[in-house]
This record gives C-alpha cells, structure tokens and sequence, in this order.
C-alpha cells in the first residue's frame, strides 16, 4: 500500500499550517476527508438534488436509489444481515441516544443496572445517565487495569442479576484499549443480556462482522471513517428495531396519520424520522468505496506498524509519559509531559503544524481514575506516515526546551 | 506578537516562577474557579484593609502555564490597588482579551501594561482565552463575596 499516494487523496495536505506542513494526528477525533467524498457532496447538490423517499418525480427517484445504496454497501461493509439492520442517524452518539431512550423506555424498570466501563467516552455514559432520573436505574463502571484494559474477568465481575444493559467500547479513545468484544458479547447473551458497543474508534480502523460479533447493537460515526460530519450509523438486530419504539416523530416514519392515531412505518423508516442527512448519506458511499479499495485489512496492518512505532520512539523519549499499555492496541497515542500541561503542549505542537489533541477527550471518568485532569492525545489515520511521528517527537522536544529554559 | 513569542515571554517570566503563589496569612476574601475543559483551577485569596485597598493578594492553584501566568500577573498588579481600581482593571484586561486592541486604564504604568499585553497572543486562540481569563473572573468573585465557584464553561 503506497501511502503517498493515499495521502495525494486528501486535499488538505496541500495547505500549511502555520506555514509547516501538516503533521495531522487528531483523526480520533475526526479524520480527513477525501477529494472523492467532497466532490460528492458538491456533484449531488449542483446536479441530483432532490429530498428522498417522498416524490415520485426522476430526481426524487435516483435520489432514493443512492441514498439506499449507501445502505447496502454499509451492511456488506459491516457484515450486517439486512439492510434494515442499518439504520442512519446525525451521528453515533444519536445512536446510542436512540438505543438508550427507546430500550430505557420500554425495558427498564427502577433498580435495573446498566454495565459500562470506565473507558467510555461521554457519548456512551451520559445517554443512560438520563435514565438514573427517569426510570430510577444504576449504572455501574467495570474497572479498568494497570495497563488501562477492560478484561472479560472486569466485565464478568461487575455484572449483577439486575444487569439490563451492557454498553461498551470497542476501542478506547484514550488509553487504545481493543476490547474483546466477542467474548464480552457471549458472555452477555449467555446471560441472557444485550450489549451495545460503541464502535466511534473500532469501525474506521478495524474489520468489521456483525454477525460474527453477534452484538445487539454497534453505533458508529461516519466523520471518523473519511465520511462527512452530522452523520452515524446504528446497526441494531432486527429483532429489536422491531420491538423497541420510534424515537423521533415526524413525516418519513410513519404510515398512516388519524386525529384518532398514528401507524408506524416499517424499518428502517421507523428510525429515520424527517428529512436525513441526504447528501452526507450519499457522500459517504465514497468513504465506504474508499476504505474498499485500500482494504480494511491493509489499514489495520499500516496502522498497527505505526503505532508500535508511535510507542517505541514516544518511550525513548524519557520525558514522555504514556497513558496505558494495552497488549491489543488501537492507533491512539495519549500521553504527558513532566511539568507542562496538555494544553500547553497542544498549542506549542501546533505552532510546527503538528495537530494533537489535549484535554480530557470526553473520558473525566478515567481521566479522574489516572489521576489526570488532561493528557495529550497523538490519533493515527490512514494517511500517517512513520516521519509524522518522527516530527511528533521532535516537536515534543520543542516543547521540552522552550520550557527548560 | 505570536503565540510562542507568548510563551517564550510568560514562561520566562511567570510560569516557572509564579509570584504570590502561597495562601495569604488572615484574608478576609476568596473564591475558586474551575475550567472543567482543561482542568485549570485557581483559588484567590485577598485581604482587604479598613481603608478598601488591596493589602495582600494570592492565589494557589494548578493549570496551564497560560493560566498560571495571568493569576501571577494579576496578583503582582492589585496590590496595593483600591476596590474601584480593581473593578477598573479586570474590565480592562477582559475587553482588551476580548477585543480591544490595548489597556485603556490610566492607574497603571506603560511597563505593566505591557506585561499584561503580552497575554493578548491567546486572542487567535479562542479555546485558550478562558485559560487567561480564568483567574480575573475569580478575583471579581472573592471581591463580590460570591460563593458561587467560577466555572469558566458559565462566560460566553
């Protein structure tokens, strides 16, 4: 895989940034996009635009079809049963909104308990913190590691009798923790509970089955995945789209409309209440073609090379701190500096064109059980090259000096 | 001046060697406050004499070298300074952060304003200017006896 000529790909790295280079490892957070994925966007609203599933005219029927489209190619993508196993929402954390309202809703009573882990971002606590009020339930954290792992045994402890729920990440934004979610989701079912895994940092750098899985329900995002913003998909089993209720009201979902009552439409209608995010939907087929044609697999071989490099040069660097160890390891970076503050650090890194990200990533949760208020967070893409992180480090020991002095 | 000019100047100056870094013997005021997106938080400690001058000022805390920098600036500027001209100076210095091209105060010399100019380099930086702002917000605080905590997420 020639990654020159994947980077040529992405327009912005042909700017400066303050007059360097872009050194870009912030695609935790959120990835670069293609010039496909852009001129899409630009194709569909100068020359097909039309809002979809509604008018019968051609514009509104081709419309449709790409629109649709996206949605098969996402199934085959993550291995999904059936299309109306995908379900499109403004992004993944409208997913697990939607996953904790409807089954918060109809399933869960007061003194219920939902697992989550102490890796979750805010996106996979806060949705269910809302039911701590409105339904009286308890959320618990299974404990992370000295290596900032989640381990089955972590899980297998903290599942208790009233356990409903168990909502995890896949892959953890901070510490890059791959969590064994397979196991996790046969541990949960012989339990007879469903799982939800937040797949925000799985989906753009690891293959994907979700039959294989066997999870009830995956929430991803798209912007993180070389795909537009405002957009996340839900892949949820079709036994339980069909038994949870609507989420959001409006034209698009439902069948029939009486002043004496209302009809719901079929999947995936159901869940797609009012006008969708039309031409991200349609744009993000590129994203899909485009991580098709590199391979999943090759990405997550060029990335795991990375990262072990990432770890090597980053620990022979004594005044660099890691944030974890996990034996499975995602493409995220975190760590701190003796004596200077990860904002600090961020924005000096910056000044050389080298974008991190600082401060508590949405995680205060594990944040405050390492004992950190922030840590500095280096996110690898499929663009990353081995002379990013050698400029990484090099701009680290910048920051070193000009604090040293 | 751009922002590792910033750096260069507050950390040579301020950052490795706060002023006034101490919890102030009888004070009569404080207050805490708290940037929750970077974890800055700073505690301002007056004491406040018969007369309504500033006799001592303090702070403890912990942040970032921008944060740390402006509570030491800050602390080194009000002493000694009255009620009014405190209230005078944290408007000053908020709208010169916000938008104003200088300090405009006639109570303080050309070196200090310069010195407080030079936290202006955070302007391009709109994330960063709560790291600046965050310990003048806490001395109006402790000066109003609030005991509200200053949460930096509660300012536009």
């Amino acid at each position: 895989m020639n990654i020159d000529n994947i980077k040529k790909q992405f327009p912005i790295f042909n700017n400066k940034v303050h007059n360097n280079d872009l050194v870009y490892l912030d695609s935790a957070n959120s990835s670069q996009k293609p010039q496909v994925v852009a001129d899409r966007i630009y194709d569909f609203y100068t020359k097909e635009f039309s809002n979809v599933g509604r008018s019968v005219h051609y514009l509104a029927v081709a419309a449709t079809n790409l629109y649709e489209n996206t949605r098969s190619m996402m199934q085959k993508y993550i291995n999904a049963k059936d299309p109306n196993e995908i379900v499109f929402t403004k992004g993944a954390t409208e997913a697990i909104n939607l996953v904790a309202n409807t089954f918060g809703q109809k399933f869960l009573e007061e003194g219920d308990e939902i697992l989550l882990t102490e890796l979750e971002h805010h996106s996979n606590y806060v949705p269910w913190h809302y039911l701590r009020k409105l339904k009286g339930i308890k959320i618990n954290f299974a404990e992370i590691n000295n290596d900032g792992e989640i381990t089955i045994e972590s899980i297998e402890k903290s599942i208790t009798p009233k356990t409903k729920m168990i909502a995890i990440t896949h892959l953890s934004n901070v510490t890059g923790a791959i969590l064994p979610i397979k196991e996790i989701t046969s541990l949960a079912h012989s339990k007879n509970i469903p799982i939800l895994i937040d797949g925000c940092q799985g989906a753009p750098h690891l293959k994907l089955d979700m039959q294989d899985i066997d999870c009830d329900f995956y929430a991803i995002s798209c912007h993180k995945m070389y795909g537009p913003t405002g957009l996340g998909v839900l892949y949820a089993k079709k036994k339980w789209l069909e038994a949870l209720p609507p989420y959001q009201g409006g034209g698009g979902m439902i069948r029939e409309v009486k002043k004496e009552g209302i009809s719901f439409g079929d999947l995936p209608n159901k869940y797609e209440a009012g006008t969708m995010a039309t031409a991200q939907v349609i744009a993000f087929g590129e994203s899909i073609k485009f991580l098709n044609q590199i391979g999943i697999e090759n990405i997550e071989k060029h990335e795991s090379e990375l990262t072990k490099y990432g770890e090597e040069v980053l620990r022979k660097n004594n005044s660099v701190k890691l944030v974890g160890n996990p034996k499975n390891k995602g493409s995220v970076l975190s760590f701190t500096l003796d004596g200077i503050h990860a904002h600090d650090i961020a924005t000096i890194l910056d000044e050389d064109g080298v974008a991190i990200r600082a401060g508590h990533h949405c995680c205060q949760i594990l944040h405050d059980k390492l004992g950190l208020t922030a840590t500095a967070r280096a996110s690898l893409g499929v663009y990353n090259t081995k002379e990013d992180l050698d400029k990484l480090n090099e701009s680290i020991n910048n920051c070193k000096k000009i604090f040293d002095r | 001046m751009n922002l590792k000019e910033l750096y260069q100047e507050i950390i040579l100056d301020h950052g490795k060697n706060p002023r006034n870094l101490k919890k102030t013997e009888n004070f009569n005021k404080d207050a805490k406050g708290h940037n929750p997106l970077c974890g800055d938080k700073v505690h301002v400690f007056l004491k406040i004499d018969e007369n309504k001058n500033i006799s001592d000022i303090s702070f403890e805390g912990s942040g970032c070298a921008i944060s740390m920098a402006s509570a030491s600036i800050m602390t080194d500027l009000m002493k000694e300074k009255k009620e009014n001209e405190v209230k005078e100076l944290v408007d000053d210095f908020l709208k010169m952060i916000k938008d104003s091209p200088e300090m405009k105060s006639k109570i303080i010399s050309d070196d200090e304003k310069t010195k407080l100019m030079s936290l202006s380099g955070v302007k391009q930086y709109p994330m960063r200017v709560k790291c600046a702002t965050l310990a003048w917000h806490t001395l109006t605080s402790a000066m109003n006896n609030s005991q509200e905590e200053i949460n930096t997420e509660k300012f536009d």
